[in-house]
């Protein structure tokens, strides 16, 4: 089966891999500049122009990899060499227009930018042209193409520029590190950064400084590492140092428990869940920050309340969200959660480490209920704060608008600042798909959805209250 | 006193929720809550004992049934 989806994810999870190999030998200082070589051994080059541009953009996947630009704030960055200057044209029309008559393109542009030359062919007036994309969909020819750039086709909240040197800038008054450009850039030149020499750091002295590492793993957990049980992937986890594994879904209960309360008690709230979401409020509707729900995330719920049992404890993230490394830099979260990883980069750990988890015997996750373990997908949020107000009685018409995807969130975000939106709670998440379509997933399918909810309905504990009983404690 | 209940996944699965809630209601039934507090703790690290359950520091393997033995002898026999 495969692990990735592209080969920008392979590289980048080789860099990973061969750095994390070199930290847990302790000689990483001494060997971090062979990385590239031994990633590009042979004379002919297979990426690029040369095998000496190839090395010396790896050179930048390793900087990436032990932390990146510490000046820059941003947890993701552009890899300046390795950003190919893709064309930037926007819509124009290709040799396969035949200068035909009906003309569709011209009837259907509202704002006049299609003419034609003296052999009929069409021409797109640039500075007309709204980008819309209407004469590409009705050309028979298909001969109307879109060249906008990849990076910015992903970057729905437009924080994604050209520079003077056409390279693509990220605007950090705007980005909301979402991801959805790292996991679209076909020449993996936007990336995130990773943290997995401080997760490693803190599994290696811990049994040293006697001190718990406690993996909290994101639900969307379960559409992922397919070629092998969960259990496997639990048992994985313990082998890398990890003291015990903890679902944050079982956060994701406690939250839809205090959340529900909360939403009945203000009559309108938007949810905290989602970081990128989060952002994106706190950038463009600061007027509308103060419905975001006052609840920590699942998250650094969950990791809050380990640390309650556990003072000495270190937890680590690990789920499918780039914006979750954003989210742990602030210091009312960090304060709970020492460090955030996606599910790539612990397949590179599993693999510095040389462990075959398929050969591996299964361990057992069960901490939440269906609910908090559906937060994964889009309207499974929605789903648990409708359940969170029944189980407790609440007297409140739940009317929700799950936005699935940040343009969605951006629409319901216009309707409230406008007081015409038709619903008492908006679930903002920020990926399409929900937390299973984060950049961070190593394989994005169709089927994820399904997965999660099988996963839901396989949970010990089938209410909210019982599974957050023990929380009580 | 401080009982110390496993609330781990493995332990979660063999029944650390019915022995919470029954040491809960013996607790409260013999009037023991000022005098014995109990906690939970992910993972004790003997999955296979579940519900790894500790009294002070010793060790304890319990499960939904035999709960009610284990607080008359281990918790309220002690605590008297």
């Amino acid at each position: 089966m495969r692990k990735f989806d592209t080969k920008v994810q392979h590289l980048k999870y080789k860099v990973l891999r061969e750095t994390a190999r070199e930290a847990w030998a302790d000689r990483l200082h001494e060997t971090a500049l062979d990385i590239p070589k031994r990633i590009v051994p042979d004379k002919i080059p297979t990426m690029r122009c040369c095998v000496y541009k190839e090395r010396a953009i790896l050179a930048d996947r390793v900087k990436m990899a032990i932390g990146g630009d510490k000046s820059n704030p941003n947890v993701i960055e552009v890899i300046d060499i390795a950003c190919d200057e893709c064309p930037m044209g926007g819509y124009d029309v290709t040799n396969a227009c035949r200068g035909c008559l009906a003309h569709r393109c011209e009837d259907v542009c509202r704002f006049g930018a299609i003419t034609f030359d003296k052999n009929y062919v069409a021409q797109i007036d640039k500075t007309k042209c709204k980008e819309c994309g209407a004469c590409a969909k009705v050309c028979p020819y298909s001969a109307i193409l879109n060249f906008k750039r990849p990076c910015e086709s992903a970057c729905k909240i437009k924080a994604i520029t050209m520079g003077d040197d056409k390279q693509a800038k990220i605007d950090n008054s705007k980005c909301i590190s979402c991801g959805a450009c790292v996991y679209q850039c076909p020449f993996g030149a936007i990336t995130d950064k990773s943290f997995i020499l401080n997760v490693i750091d803190m599994l290696k002295k811990s049994e040293r400084k006697h001190y718990k590492v406690y993996a909290v793993v994101a639900p969307s957990i379960s559409s992922q590492f397919r070629y092998a049980k969960l259990g496997q992937v639990i048992s994985g986890l313990k082998a890398l140092g990890f003291h015990t594994v903890i679902e944050a879904a079982l956060g994701a209960d406690m939250v839809a428990q205090a959340e529900s309360k909360e939403l009945t008690e203000k009559g309108f709230l938007m949810s905290s869940c989602c970081p990128a979401f989060v952002s994106y409020v706190e950038i463009n509707f600061p007027e509308l920050v103060q419905y975001i729900s006052h609840n920590l995330s699942p998250m650094a719920t969950i990791a809050k309340y380990v640390k309650e049992k556990d003072p000495t404890a270190k937890v680590v993230f690990i789920g499918p969200c780039t914006a979750k490394k954003a989210e742990v830099q602030k210091p009312e979260v960090g304060k709970y959660v020492d460090a955030a990883m996606t599910f790539e980069e612990l397949q590179a750990l599993f693999d510095s480490r040389d462990l075959e988890i398929t050969e591996l015997t299964e361990d057992v996750l069960d901490n939440a209920s269906y609910f908090g373990r559906i937060f994964a997908r889009s309207g499974g949020l929605s789903d648990a704060m409708a359940q969170g107000i029944k189980e407790q009685g609440l007297d409140f018409e739940f009317k929700p608008r799950a936005c699935d995807g940040i343009e969605e969130c951006r629409i319901a975000l216009l309707q409230k600042s406008r007081g015409k939106l038709d619903a008492n709670f908006i679930e903002g998440m920020a990926c399409v798909g929900g937390c299973i379509g984060g950049a961070g997933c190593l394989t994005h399918g169709e089927k994820n959805k399904a997965e999660v909810d099988k996963y839901g309905m396989e949970a010990y504990e089938k209410s909210i209250r019982d599974a957050i009983a023990l929380c009580s404690l | 006193m401080k009982i110390t209940v496993c609330i781990g996944s493995s332990c979660h699965l063999k029944g650390s929720r019915q022995v919470v809630e029954q040491l809960q209601y013996f607790i409260r039934e013999n009037e023991l809550g000022d005098k014995v507090e109990l906690s939970g703790t992910f993972c004790m690290g003997k999955c296979q004992q579940g519900v790894c359950v500790t009294v002070d520091d010793a060790f304890h393997s319990v499960s939904p049934d035999t709960v009610k033995d284990f607080f008359f002898e281990n918790v309220l026999e002690k605590v008297k």
